[in-house]
């Protein structure tokens, strides 16, 4: 069996376990964007609208495209966090599976390979609501997909890394507190970030979920001008947050491997 | 031994400054069911975990199938069932589906882990609750679903941590009923334990380890003859004269314990014991012969103290 196969493998049982929660999750799945797009689109976008508004698109538009990739992102680094921390202490299922051939890295990749999936379907259905909001057309929404799964990747990559090394559930409560939030509230998702004081537009540019947001506009807003995006070409974004995932599939693997083996 | 299946010579498992393991030496034979006998503590999981190839060893050398678990932790794990000592069924997934999805880990083709489910069921006596969810079984049926599941790929060798720890009598010994039905059929085991009727039950060899050390080792019957006598004899006395009974008592041969509510004396003749006692005007309020035991053994051997 390859590597890859053993991974399959693991996303084969989180699929058997997932045909009996499915439906609470698609329904979170449509539920989630309509009220996002209705709140911050239709409502503040309104008022937005109406005062001077230097962007060049719809507010509904440029929080939509904000909003694909800041759910990329939550959704993922849930992934990341609290499947792992069940696998390793609450019900350690990931002890009992370190013992047929699977190794602490098949159970990694599986774990990617799912969340990608899973991810897929969400940004999807996502992306289709923000075309019936009116907010993207259907081509450049669909578009927008892949980068915005991308974005999830390095997240969940990256919480999973982290997640490993953590003793209990209090640290990733710490990380969702003073990491996601922040990161949903100032990476460009609900404003752009040349709103920011200088200094913060610099940490806003170093920041993941910035990068992501980018991507995902420059790909879904085809009028996006610098109002909306950087002048930052997109392959930076892409490597970014290809880099990103990569180092939080080494390290989670590699310590993860050091936690299920001491 | 020719050609044992798992071998161990100065095997040592260090935790930074704490030895697990202490240089042990063992070796299991194919068709043997082998035990690792002793409290908790004495370093038998760490043995489990590094047979099972998921610790890696500190120190000496260890084969299991003649393969390396350093190396070649894959191929030894294809031909190993493991039961650990805590369930970590998966919750999410069925009674079935829990024994597929380990199926497909050992990469088995669907057919047939689907015909091995049906016996695996009925071995476990699950057969009626197939399609339940894992959640609400008792523990004594997870602990069956757990061994069904560690035999879903036709192991060489299963390896039981604790097998029957927390479960109530009727659950341990329809499981020791399921475990000796697989040694019949010639399955190699692995069983650690502190419970001694479960070692004098199923194992046919065993090690006794303290300490991260094996003291003894031998049959069940072999280490009750050369670590205890035949007969144990337990003497109650008033509480007020136990503290004397200590010199009333000095001239018993053989080993004599002394608990805070009672006397044990370890003899070759129980009947001689006693009446020495009568001829020395002692009569204690009760007195209890019994064989000796494998608990009597691992008491001798690992002490009284208590290890938490």
């Amino acid at each position: 069996m390859t590597s890859l196969a053993r991974s399959w493998r693991w996303v084969e049982s989180e699929a058997i376990g997932y045909r009996r929660v499915w439906r609470g999750t698609v329904i979170s799945s449509f539920v989630n964007p309509v009220l996002f797009l209705s709140a911050m689109g239709l409502g503040l976008g309104t008022l937005v609208d109406s005062s001077t508004n230097d962007l060049s698109v719809p507010y509904l538009s440029f929080v939509a495209t904000g909003l694909l990739a800041a759910t990329a992102m939550q959704t993922s680094a849930g992934e990341g966090a609290f499947p792992v921390m069940a696998g390793i202490k609450w019900r350690k299922g990931f002890h009992g599976a370190i013992t047929t051939p699977l190794s602490p890295t098949d159970i990694v990749r599986g774990m990617m390979i799912w969340g990608s999936i899973r991810l897929t379907f969400v940004l999807t259905v996502f992306a289709v609501i923000s075309v019936a909001f009116g907010a993207l057309d259907l081509v450049p929404a669909l578009l927008a997909v892949p980068p915005a799964v991308l974005t999830g990747l390095a997240f969940q990559a990256t919480v999973t890394a982290y997640t490993v090394t953590r003793e209990n559930e209090i640290s990733l409560s710490t990380l969702f507190r003073f990491g996601i939030i922040p990161l949903f509230l100032f990476s460009g998702t609900f404003f752009p970030i040349s709103q920011l004081p200088e200094p913060l537009q610099i940490v806003a540019y170093l920041t993941p979920l910035f990068h992501g947001v980018e991507l995902v506009r420059k790909v879904a807003l085809p009028a996006a001008d610098a109002s909306i995006v950087t002048a930052l070409p997109m392959w930076v974004n892409v490597v970014y947050l290809g880099a990103m995932a990569a180092a939080g599939i080494v390290l989670g693997s590699r310590w993860l491997d050091r936690r299920l083996k001491p | 031994m020719a050609d044992p299946l798992v071998q161990a010579r100065g095997l040592t498992k260090r935790f930074d400054e704490f030895v697990a393991v202490d240089a042990v030496d063992f070796d299991i034979a194919k068709g043997e069911a082998f035990g690792f006998l002793g409290p908790n503590g004495a370093g038998k999981t760490s043995t489990m975990k590094m047979i099972t190839t998921v610790s890696p060893i500190t120190e000496g050398k260890l084969t299991v199938f003649g393969l390396d678990p350093g190396t070649e932790g894959r191929q030894i794990r294809q031909r190993l069932g493991v039961v650990p000592q805590e369930d970590n069924l998966d919750l999410e997934l069925t009674v079935a589906e829990n024994l597929y999805v380990y199926g497909r880990y050992h990469d088995m083709h669907r057919a047939d882990i689907k015909a091995r489910i049906v016996d695996l069921l009925e071995f476990a006596q699950l057969t009626d609750r197939a399609d339940s969810p894992v959640e609400p079984l008792s523990g004594g049926m997870k602990r069956r679903l757990t061994i069904a599941r560690a035999l879903i790929n036709d192991p060489d060798l299963v390896i039981l941590d604790e097998p029957t720890t927390g479960l109530d009598p009727q659950a341990r010994h329809l499981l020791w009923d399921r475990l000796y039905r697989l040694k019949r059929e010639g399955a190699t085991l692995i069983i650690t334990t502190h419970y001694m009727d479960e070692a004098e039950q199923l194992c046919d060899r065993l090690v006794v380890m303290d300490k991260g050390k094996i003291v003894a080792e031998g049959s069940p019957r072999q280490l009750i003859a050369q670590y205890a006598p035949r007969e144990v004899v337990e003497l109650r006395f008033q509480e007020e004269l136990m503290d004397a009974m200590t010199t009333r008592l000095d001239w018993l041969e053989g080993s004599t314990e002394f608990l805070a509510d009672r006397v044990i004396v370890y003899t070759d003749d129980a009947e001689a014991t006693q009446h020495q006692l009568t001829e020395r005007d002692i009569h204690p309020v009760q007195v209890l012969v019994r064989r000796s035991s494998l608990e009597d053994v691992f008491l001798k051997l690992t002490g009284r103290r208590l290890i938490d």
